[in-house]
């Protein structure tokens, strides 16, 4: 489910703006922790950067560099060009948005309140500060009547949510996130992830998040940062060049298993060549297509919905194909979808093949095993570089 | 039978007068010390919590007074204070407060979470906001389950002074004893019971409006499931 091709956005090169940059930045801890040792990297405006690495590998430090909660012991680092070292952090702080793992509410408020935050911070007054809270309840999918609750009355899910809420409510252009869904089960976090992505294609803020899951961070990032122990960069790349491309053995190991099929989230579906002579309407007579050479037909319904698929060799001799029961069928929707769903869908059909829908759900036409192994060839022949 | 009855009811009627200024008297030589180590106690507590090296030395110094016998205090402060005045009384009521309470700030701050304390600094508080705005506020159910403790400890305190000539209260049992006349003992021992718990349901009613996100947690809590059911509706 990644989104390159979907926004039709570039992953940027080092041409484009950098609202964030560490220029050889280190942090050694008064004990003499070195937590981040040299670290050069740019997170470009309207980007999603992520941060991932092991436990313990400095993305926490790094993250809390930029907003001064950490103060860097070497190198510096700029924010829209300016050095943070010369701003005060409070008022640094108020200008960037943070979200952390346990959301961070404070219990005494109510949400809507708490939501608020940062705009009394800045001196609103109390009815715009919560006119602007309220929308924002709204744009991160929370229900108006929450508003009024404190946040031991709202679930982790919602809680995190309120927590994204705060971060945006003075529509800093940087949103600084450090684990923000790892303390909620994987069905809210899967939401929570998609939610983000929604967010950030209206306010295309630039973000730097931090996980320990590749996993979100394939599915979140345009740029991931792979950070070793120590805090030194192990490789920057978009999720598809990581997948393809590690640079050494500790980035092979930490993408983990099934980098291969993995990497195919990234390859678009949409160059697929579909076969349209596959497709017969549910309402066409058995034995006009008990002629055909395949042995497997696709049937749709009068608006072109896919039924399932059935087998030459169960084709009646008279009757339409009604009354012929239907095999399952996988379908993928070909302007959206990547190869991976594409190979998902045609495992899901006993023909081996897979359907293409369209937005709307309508068989555009059908991806045979053939095509799909010609696809795998040349996705396997990008890899190689 | 003709015996004594065990409370004299005309006695009260004669002397309520006089009852009901012991009663004052006794409340504000109970409270007028709570409210000084209150004062005493935030900065105390709010130094105590910042540096560890200061709370231990604070607590140990404040312990080491109140374990002492309150009779021995007053005879070292009458030489200063003067016998039977209000403030020989007062002063180890001070201390007393003091041991429950200043625990009761270090350990209200340290409830804040830390993950609230962390989100309060990036989001741009500076210290003294951070902690008028949300460390303070959020210590208040510890704090003021303190002083409900302090408070109601207090009132029932007082009476020893009766030993130095100044009990409120406490007079009344060392009448009663003095003349073999329960009465005054017994409405001593109600009024003094009164008192404190007027005072302790005061401070509980004062807790529920400050701090209505605790009052509501622990409701929430006792009913458990219902609220559950419905987070997901709403309109
Ligand atoms: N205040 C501190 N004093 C000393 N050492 C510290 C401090 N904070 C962090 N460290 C050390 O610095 C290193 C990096 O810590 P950091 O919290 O940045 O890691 P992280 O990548 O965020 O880890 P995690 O995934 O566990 O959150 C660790 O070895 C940690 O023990
Ligand atoms: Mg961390």
């Amino acid at each position: 489910m990644g989104r390159l091709w979907q926004g039709g956005r570039a992953p940027a090169g080092d041409q484009g703006m950098h609202m964030i940059t560490f220029d050889d930045v280190s942090k050694r801890y008064p004990d003499g922790t070195v937590a981040v040792d040299g670290l050069t990297l740019h997170a470009p405006t309207g980007e999603i950067t992520v941060l991932v690495g092991p436990s313990g590998c400095g993305k926490t430090t790094s993250l809390r560099m930029v907003n001064r909660m950490v103060d860097a012991t070497g190198g510096r680092i700029l924010l829209d060009g300016v050095d943070v070292r010369t701003v005060d952090p409070p008022t640094l702080r108020r200008g960037i948005g943070y979200v952390i793992q346990q959301a961070g509410l404070f219990p005494h408020r109510k949400i809507v309140d708490n939501v608020a935050t940062v705009p009394y911070l800045l001196g609103w007054d109390r009815k715009r500060a919560r006119a602007r809270a309220m929308e924002l309840l709204e744009r991160v999918g929370l229900d108006a009547g929450l508003a009024g609750r404190y946040p031991f009355q709202l679930s982790g899910g919602q809680q995190q949510r309120v927590g994204v809420a705060r971060a945006l409510a003075a529509d800093p252009p940087v949103l600084l996130m450090d684990e923000p869904f790892s303390a909620v089960d994987p069905i809210v976090r899967a939401s929570l992830q998609d939610e983000l992505l929604r967010l950030q294609s209206e306010l295309n803020k630039t973000i730097v998040f931090v996980t320990h899951d590749i996993d979100e961070a394939i599915k979140l990032g345009d740029r991931v940062a792979v950070l070793r122990v120590g805090g030194r960069l192990a490789q920057l790349a978009s999720p598809a060049e990581l997948l393809a491309e590690p640079a050494d053995d500790f980035v092979r190991e930490f993408l983990g298993r099934d980098r291969g099929i993995r990497r195919l989230s990234f390859v678009p579906g949409d160059g697929l060549r579909l076969r349209t002579d596959l497709t017969v309407p549910v309402s066409a007579e058995a034995a006009s297509v008990r002629g055909t050479a395949e042995p497997w037909l696709a049937v749709v319904d009068g608006e072109g919905r896919p039924l399932g698929w059935v087998a030459r060799e169960d084709l009646p001799d008279s009757g339409t194909l009604a009354g012929v029961p239907a095999a399952p069928y996988g379908a993928f929707v070909r302007e959206r979808d990547s190869l991976r769903s594409a190979l998902d869908a045609a495992l899901l059909s006993p023909s081996g093949n897979a359907l293409a829908v369209d937005g709307a759900g309508r068989v555009e036409g059908v991806v045979t095993r053939d095509e799909l192994d010609a696809a795998l060839a040349r996705a396997a022949g990008g890899a190689r570089g | 039978m003709g015996e004594e009855p065990l409370v004299r009811w005309d006695w009260i009627g004669r002397n309520w007068p006089e009852i009901l200024e012991l009663a004052a008297d006794n409340l504000v030589m109970a409270l007028v010390p709570v409210a000084v180590a209150l004062l005493a106690a935030l900065p105390l507590g709010l130094a105590g919590a910042r540096w560890r090296w200061f709370y231990q030395p604070t607590v140990g110094v404040v312990n080491v007074v109140y374990s002492l016998p309150s009779l021995a205090v007053f005879i070292v402060l009458i030489p200063v204070t003067g016998l039977a005045t209000r403030t020989t009384v007062m002063v180890p009521l001070v201390f007393y407060a003091m041991a429950v309470l200043i625990p009761a700030v270090v350990d209200g701050l340290a409830s804040v979470p830390d993950h609230v304390r962390q989100s309060a600094v990036a989001m741009g508080f500076t210290p003294l906001r951070r902690l008028l705005g949300v460390e303070l506020p959020i210590a208040v159910p510890v704090v003021l389950a303190g002083l409900r403790v302090a408070t109601v400890s207090s009132i029932s305190l007082v009476s020893v002074g009766a030993l130095v000539g100044r009990g409120g209260l406490g007079y009344l049992f060392i009448d009663g004893w003095q003349r073999q006349f329960p009465t005054p003992i017994i409405a001593g021992i109600v009024l003094v019971v009164l008192l404190a718990g007027l005072a302790d349901l005061l401070l509980v009613l004062a807790q529920r409006w400050l701090t209505p996100w605790s009052a509501a947690r622990v409701a929430a809590r006792a009913q458990a499931r219902p609220a559950a059911g419905e987070r997901k509706g709403a309109a």
